[in-house]
């Protein structure tokens, strides 16, 4: 595939760091994009605020920067007016779960139609690493410069928990894994999402040295030390420390929004 | 050994990350002054991990298959 | 063919406010329940659907306010409603909605505050807030409905002047218009003049979303119909991408304050009551104005000079309808039902040549026509 088809290339390069993992999610986006054959007449992208949220500024499609943490609302009054629209969100960790967390758990509790696909670097990116709702306890951050005493959320488990119909987690690492998820949410009806973790070697890794401090440091460490689901389903919580667990969390087949707003249509006009 | 797959990079667009350096299988990329060198073309497998890792829209990986389809298209 | 009759009904304010907007062709509503708001989103409820048109309770206000951006901006007229605390919720989405330009409609029915305030009394305290509430230079339009009537028609004219200027205009409603019922009469739909954003005639290769033209207001082309542009909160130029170009963020903010500013006299609508021979002015608007004119008719006929200009539109504020009423008068009452947040703005707009009465009542009572009667009568 050639993916010039899809950028605007006057807005190149993009504005993500060396190393940024941003850049490789993306192109799983666009690579799956492409393999299904969507008209980019029919497709918004629409974010919030942050490095991820820059995401729209780049490609060729209708596309739609909102404000901080608001980007699955405005996605919703596309959706539910243009149902026929491929409405796609991106997100930062701290733009989906922090800021925006009500509107998260509500997309997905309405299983509104809606691929939400969360770049997860656990930092504030681009207001200068300051911790989000998925730095770990005791990872340090602008804020947290004595280790963060929060607990942090599993982004994955509680869109699962809140009533999404698909949910996987990959890397930016591992590109074949993010593209094979993106085309399964693509695929299916109701609010579906990809995490995708995705290295912040300037805000995250050059303070936790530990996960390496550069980009391709970094993508080594998620090479290393994730853990597919099935297999972590048998390991003991003390095993799974610092892993990163990837995999399908959830694919069922339940009626989304749409699905019973449409009787709601069909009883209002037997009245 | 017969190459299998063109290789191309806009480096306008590169941030020397060095990711396609450290993550290609046959050591076909070096770190120069400023910017990754091509050193062994004809090692490349055609296998695309440089090009689906490099976050900046840099390398485009054609295998001389592919390429012979679309010529021949 | 027989003329299509008007309908007249008994009708609540907020539920005219609701048939007022399906009228103007609105056909996506999204909303949070709060007093004294929550009739018009009932009533969206129970008649969107069967239009084919789209109900959706959001999880919060601020969601509501993104929720009919995003449906606007695929060509879906939206409307959302709130009061107070819901109202403070909306206000960086509704900067959003000023800047990107997409055209929705707000209802605030108010109630006393600050904060919870009193949900279920009357007041005028978000007069400032609907014209700043949202951080940065924008434009405004603030349209203020003092009967069941007006919330129809106004609300109605809020979607057309949303859609003609591409922008968000504030219906300020209040408690006491929002739960009035009362005789309404309602035209056929044929009799309705709608106005709808005007579209690119230009191919997709050569829109400008944010063209500067002479009008200042730009076609809008709706997501999905082959314009692929990018919108963002982000200050841009006038192909929609954000700049630091401070000639190109100059020229964009400028025209999206003219756009407004050089449309005044289109814009801003007043009603006068015998303002031609009078020596006493009262300015009123929403629920006070219904009993500024009742006390202004009393004293009328008892002999006073007295007139009454009602604004319709608080914001743009109508300062040459205002300055063009004060040659030869002797004194100007303001009743509000607040400190006194529009008498300000006619101070200022009349450069204190006249004295000026404030009449302020923050108590959660509405101002009845006695109250004003009595300051006519005896506050020289
Ligand atoms: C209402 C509001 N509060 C705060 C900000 C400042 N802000 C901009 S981006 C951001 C955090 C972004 O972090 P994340 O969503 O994790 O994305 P990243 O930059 O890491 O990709 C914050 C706090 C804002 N723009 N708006
Ligand atoms: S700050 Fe972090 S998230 Fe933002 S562009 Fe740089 S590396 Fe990426
Ligand atoms: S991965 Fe891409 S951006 Fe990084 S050094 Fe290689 S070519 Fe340049
Ligand atoms: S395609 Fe594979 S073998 Fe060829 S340069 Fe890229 S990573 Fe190396």
């Amino acid at each position: 595939m050639d993916y010039l088809n899809y950028l605007r290339k006057d807005k190149m390069p993009h504005i993500w760091c060396d190393g940024c993992g941003h850049g490789i999610v993306l192109k799983s986006i666009l690579r799956t994009v492409d393999k299904l054959g969507w008209d980019k007449n029919e497709i918004a992208l629409i974010s919030g605020i942050g490095c991820s949220s820059r995401t729209p500024g780049y490609v060729d499609f209708n596309t739609l920067h909102t404000t901080h943490g608001r980007a699955l609302s405005f996605a919703t009054g596309i959706k539910i007016s243009k149902p026929k629209m491929h409405t796609i969100v991106v997100s930062g960790d701290g733009d989906a779960t922090a800021i925006g967390g009500n509107h998260f758990i509500h997309a997905a509790r309405r299983n509104m139609d809606i691929n939400l696909i969360i770049f997860n670097n656990n930092i504030y990116g681009m207001t200068g690493g300051q911790c989000s709702p998925t730095t770990p306890t005791g990872k340090f951050a602008s804020t947290s410069q004595f280790g963060n005493p929060d607990s942090p959320f599993d982004i994955s488990r509680l869109a699962e928990a809140a009533g999404a119909s698909f949910v996987a987690r990959s890397t930016a690492y591992h590109f074949a894994k993010t593209d094979k998820y993106i085309e399964m949410a693509f695929r299916k009806k109701g609010f579906c999402v990809v995490e995708v973790l995705s290295p912040c070697p300037t805000a995250y890794g050059r303070r936790n040295k530990s996960t390496g401090k550069v980009g391709h440091e970094m993508l080594k460490d998620q090479k290393e030390n994730s853990v597919p689901i099935e297999r972590a389903r048998k390991m003991k919580p003390e095993e799974l420390k610092d892993k990163y667990i990837t995999g399908v969390f959830i694919d069922r087949d339940v009626p989304d929004y749409f699905e019973h707003y449409n009787e709601v249509k069909k009883r209002a006009k037997l009245k | 050994m017969e190459k299998k797959a063109d290789i191309a990079m806009n480096l306008e667009w590169c941030k020397s990350c060095e990711i396609c350096v450290k993550f290609c299988p046959q050591k076909v990329y070096e770190m120069g002054k400023f910017y990754p060198k091509i050193i062994a073309p004809e090692a490349c497998t055609g296998c695309k991990i440089c090009e689906n890792l490099c976050p900046d829209f840099v390398i485009t990986i054609t295998p001389l298959k592919e390429k012979k389809k679309l010529e021949t298209a | 063919m027989s003329q299509p009759n008007p309908k007249i009904k008994m009708m609540q304010g907020n539920v005219a406010c609701a048939e007022g907007a399906i009228a103007a062709g609105c056909r996506f509503f999204a909303g949070y329940p709060i007093t004294p708001s929550s009739e018009i989103a009932e009533t969206m409820s129970l008649k969107l659907p069967a239009l084919d048109g789209n109900f959706i309770q959001m999880e919060d206000e601020i969601g509501a306010m993104g929720a009919v951006i995003g449906s606007s901006l695929v060509g879906v007229k939206s409307l959302t409603a709130t009061s107070g605390p819901g109202f403070s919720l909306k206000q960086e989405n509704i900067g959003f909605a000023a800047i990107a330009e997409i055209p929705v409609v707000i209802i605030n029915v108010q109630r006393g505050g600050p904060s919870t305030g009193l949900p279920t009394k009357p007041a005028q305290g978000d007069v400032m807030q609907s014209r700043w509430g949202t951080h940065g230079d924008h434009p405004a339009i603030v349209l203020c409905p003092s009967s069941v009537e007006e919330c129809y028609f106004m609300t109605i004219r809020a979607f057309n002047l949303s859609e003609e200027y591409r922008t968000p205009v504030i219906v300020l409603s209040d408690e006491i218009i929002g739960h009035l019922t009362e005789k309404i009469t309602i035209p056929h739909h044929s009799d309705i003049d709608i106005i709808n954003r005007l579209k690119p005639q230009s191919d997709p290769e050569n829109y400008l979303p944010y063209e500067n033209t002479e009008t200042y207001i730009p076609a809008m082309a709706n997501f999905g119909e082959g314009y692929r542009y990018h919108v963002t909160g982000l200050v841009h130029d006038e192909t929609g991408f954000p700049t630091n170009d401070s000639k190109k963020i100059e020229e964009q903010l400028t025209r999206l304050y003219n756009k407004i500013e050089k449309n005044h006299d289109k814009i801003i609508d007043v009603s006068e009551y015998f303002c031609d021979d009078m020596d006493t002015l009262i300015i009123a608007y929403g629920a006070v104005a219904r009993s500024a004119k009742q006390s202004m008719l009393k004293a009328r006929q008892e002999g006073h000079k007295v007139g009454l200009l009602k604004l319709n539109t608080i914001w743009p504020f109508p300062e040459k309808q205002i300055v063009k009423l004060c040659q030869n008068i002797k004194r100007i009452i303001v009743p509000e039902m607040n400190f006194g947040q529009l008498a300000h703005e006619i101070e200022w707009a009349t450069r204190r040549a006249i004295p000026i009465i404030k009449y302020n009542k923050i108590n959660g009572e509405p101002i009845t026509p006695l109250d004003i009667y009595n300051i006519l009568i005896n506050r020289k």
